[in-house]
């Protein structure tokens, strides 16, 4: 038997979570008072679940490694929130989001879960509107919708591109006013270094403030660790400078495991590199692509400017592949097919890397829609031309502003020029139906665990995700574990289990800085993301994979004999925080590569070389790979898999087709 | 290209800083400000000096972190960008850039480039939000808003809470801020509930705080990068006005 309990609750799918709900055990009030909650992260779900547990009345701790909780990389999120709603009446439901949302994540993810994720979804748009979010709205005063990528029904909210600021500042206010009332004590400029565990249960963390470089102690009764994914691994990503790891893999090594580190989404449409000062890549939301055609000309090595080359001469080859969903593919199939692209030499720009993202028509067919509605019936080019951009201004255009700040070149003008890169991470700590990690006591909400998005997440269900856990699921299940603890008084910090957890956090410190070599901890981190972006990420194969984990070997040994920490421990010293984090990367890269390696099929954004059809199409291999693969941390650099098959009990599973 | 910067060096909030000079060569005018800053501490940390400290982390204009006062301006020369999204190319080769830390009474340094904004957080937390718990809301579509306040009040909320305004303005005020926070409530009809005790509190913590008063200079208008405008502040003061007629 696996010792991976999931607790899924009996009974039909419709009916689990409403259940569980009315059946899970409650906390009493005055219990609350006395019972402690460490939350590690601020961002989404780290904001919504702090808030919601301290309006409960439970005494809450937050922690987060900016200036300011309001700064959490939720904030970056542009394009839109996912809520079976059906504002629009064309048919979405919640069981057609929990279908897309298995389809989309190539079934991968565990039914009940995504079922109930579908189902609060519209109870996140309710509060978030109740909390002051200004969301985007029609003239008559409701809420707007837009579509996105792997559906064919609009269900995205949002709030210009700027959606993930606006809920994130939501939450945030909803935190501050808890700080404000003194029932969440907020300690920012904070960084958790290790999990203290007592008699089997988390019971606290080791946390380092990074101004006065001091290592604290804190006790909770329990510890959510909401903090975000591990797309820096790669060094190149989307992801913020400081998105790290290190909290779910000190987890990991005190017990908790790691469910399907492989799992990493490749965005379709960033901004490609330009160099190698390059330090992170910066996204252009989805939603572009409801109105942006992808192109590359249909000639190789094409070097005529994008507005040279006629019409006929485009190869809008997701149109061309993929008929019925078009540029509205899922996240995993646009990236490989314009990998796919670019290595058989149509790529475009100076770097060969790059497709483009075209409005020409979209600002055309605007054009002439907003004419008609100011009474033109014979609108000239230019005034199709102005009508249009203001439109797609209206839409995206802090976006366009975005792309011009960087390229220096206007996209009303010219197409975008376009390239995959490392976004999100649908891999993290494995967790239970409770949001449990494998440690009794210690949960894992948001992007920081697997559970909801298979092989590959869908756009605008990341907001969605960490809302629902933080907002409507955990303040329900924290309780199956919490009423049984109202008997535990708060454990002292001078307990053992602290002495020596801050030991280890001291130990890797000091460690760090007596190597004194040659080399700056970016130089490591560069080197790793190479290897990691080579020969894990968008395609993989079995020579790679093992020649990757060699190589991460050898790089982790460097790293500890030639790293070169400046400055003191106590001290803001954040060459020291990198130091850490990338630590902690090289060896979650190891495991990620071991994970790739195992997963001999294509799945979502797993993309096997060996595992393909005859039209280069992914090809998953059911009866092997149904499973949720959960590394354990044996120490020592070992881990051992522990497999949790996954049921299709509601849906078929079948071939994923978006032609 | 190759320029010469000047950067302010300070250990902590207890001893003195100065500006320091460094020279820095083969600048690519693609490089993002902050990247410039990543090869002039790559050079640092191998020489064996300090690297110089400076706030950021989403790099794309949204999260805040970054605040940097470039030749005399919060952010650098460029209109509605942030420190992160200037690029080399708004300089020339030889140019001598001047960079300091925000500086304004409530503002404390940390270290080198890096203040404390931690009174932001205390000014929200006296009521830029909404009091509601979880699980009190109605459906989302019950509450019509006109489509002209959701934009102005989304326009408001697009504040990133960088600190610009009060960095630029000569009395260290924050009401470009505070404004910014109570408009986008105060035009919701959620928010009305709460207005009057909202503004006061929040007006209440900004002074305590020891941010200085508003003379209208506008400069904030014009330094702060996501365009928020001073219309928030003349809705605030109405705001405030009819607050202490009521009470
Ligand atoms: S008002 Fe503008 S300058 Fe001031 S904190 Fe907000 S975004 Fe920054
Ligand atoms: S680093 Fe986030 S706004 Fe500049």
């Amino acid at each position: 038997m696996s010792k991976l309990d999931s607790k899924i609750p009996e009974g039909p799918l419709e009916q689990k979570w409403e259940k569980y709900k009315s059946s899970v055990a409650l906390v009493n009030p005055a219990n609350k008072r006395s019972l402690e909650v460490i939350v590690v992260g601020s961002g989404l779900a780290g904001a919504s679940a702090a808030s919601s547990l301290a309006e409960m009345g439970y005494k809450v701790k937050v922690f987060c490694f900016q200036d300011s909780a309001r700064r959490a990389h939720s904030i970056a999120a542009q394009g839109g929130i996912n809520a079976a709603k059906n504002y629009q009446n064309d048919g979405d439901s919640t069981y057609r989001l929990f279908y897309d949302t298995i389809k989309g994540g190539d079934y991968r993810a565990r039914e009940a879960n995504v079922y109930r994720l579908a189902s609060v979804s519209a109870n996140i748009i309710d509060q978030c509107v109740a909390m002051g979010v200004p969301l985007a709205r029609e003239y008559g005063g409701m809420l707007s919708n837009r579509s996105f990528g792997g559906t064919q029904v609009q269900r995205t909210f949002y709030a210009a591109g700027q959606t993930g600021q606006q809920l994130l500042l939501g939450a945030y206010s909803g935190l501050q006013r808890q700080v404000g009332l003194g029932t969440i004590e907020m300690f920012a400029r904070h960084e958790m270094l290790e999990v203290v565990n007592i008699e089997g249960k988390c019971r606290g963390i080791i946390a380092r403030d990074l101004i006065s470089g001091k290592l604290e102690r804190h006790f909770g009764h329990a510890v959510l660790l909401c903090t975000g994914g591990y797309g820096n691994v790669f060094y190149l990503s989307t992801n913020a400078m400081g998105s790290n790891v290190t909290a779910a893999w000190k987890a990991t090594k005190k017990g908790a495991f790691f469910g399907n580190p492989c799992f990493t989404q490749i965005h379709p449409t960033c901004i490609p590199v330009s160099g190698d000062h390059q330090s992170k890549l910066t996204l252009m939301s989805e939603s572009l692509r409801n109105d942006g055609r992808i192109w590359v000309p249909k000639k190789q090595g094409d070097t005529r400017k994008a507005n040279e080359i006629p019409e006929e001469e485009r190869d809008y080859y997701l149109e061309r592949r993929y008929p019925a969903f078009g540029n509205l593919v899922p996240r995993d199939v646009a990236s490989r097919a314009a990998k796919e692209r670019c290595d058989a030499g149509f790529g475009v720009g100076t770097s060969k890397m790059a497709v483009y993202l075209d409005f020409k028509s979209a600002i055309a067919r605007y054009g002439h829609s907003k004419a008609l509605t100011q009474g033109i019936n014979n609108p000239s080019a230019q005034q199709l031309k102005d009508f249009g951009k203001l439109v797609v201004e209206e839409k995206y255009g802090n976006l366009f502003e975005m792309y011009e700040q960087i390229t220096g070149e206007n996209p009303y003008e010219l197409p975008m020029r376009i390239y995959p890169a490392v976004h999100y991470t649908m891999g993290g700590l494995w967790v239970d139906y409770n949001l449990m990690t494998t440690v009794p006591g210690l949960y894992a909400l948001g992007e920081a665990n697997f559970s909801d998005h298979g092989a590959n997440r869908l756009g605008a269900s990341a907001l969605m995700q960490g809302l629902a856990d933080g907002y409507f699921v955990i303040p329900y299940t924290i309780g199956a574990y919490l009423s049984k603890e109202i008997a535990t008084k708060a454990i002292s910090t001078d307990h053992e289990a602290f002495v020596s957890a801050e030991k280890d956090a001291q130990g890797i410190i000091d460690k760090l800085f007596a190597i004194k070599g040659t080399k700056s901890v970016d130089h490591f981190h560069k080197r790793l993301g190479k290897i990691m972006w080579d020969k894990c990420g968008m395609a993989r194969n079995e020579k790679g994979l093992k020649e990757a984990i060699a190589e991460i070997r050898t790089l982790r040994e460097e790293f500890w004999k030639d790293v070169r920490v400046p400055g003191s421990a106590n001290d803001f010293n954040p060459e020291l925080e990198k130091a850490g984090r990338v630590a902690d990367f090289i060896e979650l890269g190891e495991l990620m590569c071991m994970d790739a390696l195992n997963r001999s099929e294509s799945c979502g954004g797993h993309f096997r070389e060996e595992s393909q059809t005859e039209e280069g199409e992914a090809l998953r291999k059911d009866e092997e790979f149904a499973y949720v693969a959960a590394w354990e941390n044996k120490g020592n650099h070992t881990y051992e898999l522990h497999k949790e098959e996954l049921k299709f009990e509601a849906i078929k599973i079948a071939a994923r087709s978006y032609k | 290209m190759n320029l010469t910067l000047k950067i302010w060096r300070q250990k902590n909030d207890k001893e003195t800083g100065k500006l320091v000079t460094y020279p820095v060569k083969d600048i690519s005018p693609d490089m993002s400000f902050l990247e410039m800053f990543d090869v002039l501490n790559e050079e640092l940390i191998t020489k064996g000096d300090e690297p110089i400290a400076f706030d950021h982390d989403c790099r794309e204009g949204i999260c805040g972190m970054c605040s940097m006062f470039i030749n005399g301006r919060p952010h650098g020369p460029k209109r509605g960008v942030t420190t992160c999204q200037l690029h080399m190319r708004s300089f020339k080769n030889g140019d001598t850039i001047v960079v300091e830390p925000w500086r304004a009474a409530a503002f404390p340094v940390i270290k080198d480039l890096t203040v404390d904004r931690s009174a932001f957080d205390r000014i929200i937390s006296k009521g830029g939000f909404i009091s509601v718990n979880t699980g009190n809301a109605q459906d989302a579509n019950n509450i019509p808003i006109p489509k002209p306040d959701a934009d102005a009040s989304f326009e408001a909320a697009a504040c990133i809470g960088c600190g610009a305004c009060v960095a630029t303005c000569k009395n260290s005020s924050a009401m470009l801020f505070v404004s910014a926070k109570v408009s986008q409530l105060a035009l919701l009809p959620q928010g009305r509930v709460e207005a009057t005790t909202r503004v006061k509190n929040m007006v209440a913590q900004m002074d305590e705080e020891g941010f200085g008063n508003c003379t209208n200079t506008g400069a904030c208008e014009i330094e702060c990068p996501k365009g928020i405008s001073l219309e928030n502040i003349a809705r605030m003061n109405r705001e405030y006005f009819v607050a202490n007629i009521k009470s």
